[in-house]
């Protein structure tokens, strides 16, 4: 059905029609048609935001734990300049978002106007896709191609930018249809290859499943169908980082996190497995180490919906291009059908080795004397907050590394935190973000504190909204992981990596209006976590840590995942190479 | 996505050739792009040249399908053939690119350039220019008493060998279209 509004009512209807919930942004100028039409309206909730960056990134927190698209708008200019980090976080994290912005009138474009900048120029290479629309007639389709292109194949932020006099001028506007995009990524995977997977799987002696976040991108089904895979040929399994609770934590196949900061018992196994099953993941620099020793002795299989992703850092022997959701469907049926072979004896012997691995227990701490250990402190809070109905998102650093390490996820969308950028300030606003589209959940924001600081202008936002989120600020006052390789590689020189002036976290709380905790006493830190938990409202935790703690294990950059630094290895002076001193 | 119809070698069971040979030497590949011709287009393929460090020894692009709004884009580019594979897929998620075609491994093709070469003499240089540009099936677009401009078409090895003879000549300017190239037979 055709129906005539004007551009900007039909941005707001199209959002509408998308079944869009929940938009963060910030007026300005060349929206202001737009935010009237926001204004005139009750379907569609705005979320106002500090500072355009948290926008972003708190759609991305909507986005990650719904599964469902993150929706931004901003104004022209700096509106659309600060929400470049956001979206360049998105594309590396595969994350869907719209992102509107205003744009001076179609007239003046080029003219140096006001608040005018080349837009989709500056978004273009950190974009999925983005459009520049100059005729209202074709804003309603090209809203509706923005969440068709955003959702489908590798997911991604796509934006629009939408000229002041488009968004008053009328023009015809069409419902949704069912997708007549010609964009139309291929979802099944080559049955020929996912049979050769399945043969593979049979005779393997050592295999070993490396999942990512693409099994999470693909929906509630593809971990539910991963979990039945695994569970069902007994191999064991590792994740990246962007793929955590797609298989529980605590199932007994599970061997936690691999990569630079993975664990031991993860990394041994995927150097010394003999048939590599890698779905949804990316080869990642911070999975592999260096390229040349990584997984030398295995065959190695790579489920991507984005065949970009394959061959592109590791040779892979069977490549399997679709929705990781859809190959497992596959996978599984072919398995079954030819008896559900696997090679159990060997894998039983390929247990009894990575059972020896686990048993050096590489995540071991020693809490003692006054100071809290950053990984008690996190070990405390998953041990008073696993069985609540919980939301983490993490800022960057050693904490968002710990917080990997110590907390365990049961479910996929419960975990956000900024992999493929490390976008330093990203766990708060997305903490909002999360809290927005789980209003009664428990969501917890595992930060540090000179990440915290990057955003903390957000708190007004969380009070404006009644968000209680929590905050829970590992203060080390250091920049942590900067300090660490500081340490391991230029000499012990900490140029520039404290966090010197740091304000009162209590006392900034309360000029909020928000609660403020401080603890600083391992006896006291069980119940400053509890006084959290039960708060109603956004918290504060300033919780001191030891200041110059190291997160391990660790693979030291140029080094391959069976030359694992462990905590106790207290010879880490020259473990980096020059050659490894250039990777970052 | 565009169907990479990149055709399939031995090993290659999926749609995708994903399986390609991994040496280490550096191959020109003539890259056929099927593009929808919108604004921006061409800088989201240059775009993806320069951000991901690969590299373009020509380039050219024009609208081939008025109706169906499609731009050819020829493109010459070089690297190992995993860098080459890289480079087609990453072109092939381009969300307008509908086509991306390989003509060096889809099967013999036919590559032609224009050129344009002003060449200043006078006496025997100035005839044997124009003796050579007769070889070279050139045409003289324009002349005066101190110069000829000539114009060439032909495969790009034709046009750098007939820049070399005109050097010594009086070879003053040169202008390239790049190449355009398309699949022989049906």
């Amino acid at each position: 059905m055709k129906r005539q509004m004007t551009g900007a009512k039909m941005i707001v209807q199209a959002l509408i029609d998308q079944g869009v919930d929940t938009v963060f942004g910030y007026p300005g100028g060349a929206v202001l048609p737009i935010y009237d039409e926001v204004f005139q309206q009750n379907s569609i909730k705005h979320v106002l935001v500090r500072h355009e960056q948290g926008a972003v990134h708190a759609a991305e927190g909507y986005a990650r734990s719904t599964g469902k698209p993150g929706v931004v708008l901003v104004t022209s200019g700096p509106g659309a300049t600060n929400a470049v980090t956001g979206l360049t976080d998105a594309l590396l994290d595969s994350i869907p978002l719209v992102v509107l912005t205003g744009q001076v009138p179609t007239f003046m474009i080029g003219s140096d106007a006001f608040q005018e900048a080349d837009t989709v120029g500056i978004t273009r290479p950190c974009t999925k896709h983005n459009w520049l629309v100059k005729e209202t007639d074709t804003l309603g389709a090209t809203l509706h191609e923005a969440f068709h292109v955003a959702t489908h194949g590798r997911p991604g932020p796509v934006l629009i930018d939408i000229p002041k006099d488009v968004q008053f001028a009328t023009g015809h506007y069409e419902s949704p249809k069912p997708s007549t995009s010609r964009y139309q990524p291929q979802v099944k995977g080559d049955m020929a290859e996912i049979t050769e997977l399945v043969a593979a799987m049979e005779t393997a002696k050592r295999p070993i499943f490396y999942t990512g976040g693409g099994v999470i991108n693909s929906g509630p089904a593809a971990s539910q169908l991963l979990r039945e895979l695994v569970d069902a040929t007994g191999f064991p399994i590792t994740s990246t980082l962007m793929g955590l609770g797609a298989y529980p934590a605590s199932g007994d196949k599970w061997l936690g996190m691999l990569g630079m900061h993975g664990l031991y018992e993860a990394n041994m196994a995927m150097h010394d497995c003999d048939l590599m099953i890698n779905i949804g993941a990316r080869f990642d620099d911070r999975i592999t180490g260096v390229i040349d020793s990584f997984s030398p002795k295995s065959t190695k299989a790579h489920i991507d919906i984005d065949p970009s992703s394959i061959n592109k850092v590791i040779r892979i022997d069977i490549p399997i291009v679709g929705d990781v959701a859809h190959v497992l469907e596959d996978l599984l049926k072919v398995w079954k059908s030819r008896g559900r072979k696997t090679n159990s004896e060997a894998v039983a012997k390929w247990w009894q080795q990575i059972e020896e691995w686990r048993s050096i227990d590489c995540l071991k701490f020693n809490q003692s004397g006054k100071v809290i250990k950053p990984q008690h402190a996190l070990a405390r809070l998953e041990a008073l907050t696993k069985d609540h109905d919980r939301y983490i998102t993490t800022e960057v650093g050693q904490h968002q590394m710990w917080a990997a390490q110590y907390l365990g996820f049961e479910e996929p969308n419960r975990w956000m935190t900024s992999g493929g950028l490390g976008t330093m300030g990203y766990g708060f606003p997305a903490s909002i973000g999360v809290q927005m589209a789980h209003p009664e959940a428990l969501v917890i924001n595992v930060a540090g504190e000179a990440s915290w600081l990057m955003n903390m202008q957000e708190m007004g936002t969380a009070m404006q909204f009644g968000l209680p989120v929590k905050q829970f600020i590992l203060n080390n006052e250091r920049l942590g992981m900067v300090r660490q390789w500081q340490e391991l590689l230029h000499g012990e020189r900490y140029s520039q990596s404290w966090s010197e002036a740091l304000p009162d976290f209590v006392k900034l709380a309360e000029a909020f209006g928000a609660k403020g905790i401080i603890c600083s006493d391992p006896d006291d830190l069980d119940d400053a976590i509890m006084e959290m938990i039960n708060h109603d409202g956004p918290v504060i935790f300033d919780c001191l840590v030891e200041k110059h703690e190291n997160c391990f294990p660790m693979i030291p950059s140029g080094k391959a995942h069976n030359e694992m630094l462990l905590p106790g290895d207290h010879e880490t002076q020259g473990v980096i190479d020059a050659k490894g001193s250039v990777l970052v | 996505m565009a169907a990479l119809k990149i055709k399939k070698g031995a090993t290659s069971h999926s749609a995708y050739n994903l399986r390609p040979n991994f040496s280490d030497v550096v191959e020109k590949h003539t890259l056929a792009v099927l593009v929808e011709n919108e604004p921006g287009a061409l800088a989201r393929v240059i775009g993806l040249f320069s951000g991901r460090g690969y590299n373009i020894d020509s380039l050219t692009v024009a609208e081939v399908d008025h109706t169906g709004h499609l731009s050819r884009i020829t493109i010459v580019t070089s690297g190992t053939p995993q860098v080459i594979e890289q480079i087609k897929a990453q072109v092939g998620r381009i969300v307008p690119v509908h086509e991306v075609h390989d003509l060096t491994v889809e099967g013999p093709s036919v590559e032609r350039e224009l050129a344009i070469f002003k060449v200043v003499g006078k006496g025997e240089q100035r005839v044997e220019a124009l003796r050579l540009a007769d070889i070279f099936r050139a045409n003289v677009v324009d002349s005066t008493l101190e110069s000829f401009v000539f114009e060439i078409t032909g495969a790009p090895d034709k046009i750098d060998a007939f820049a070399e003879l005109m050097r010594p000549l009086g070879l003053a300017d040169v202008a390239r279209t790049g190449v355009a190239a398309l699949a022989r037979g049906v």
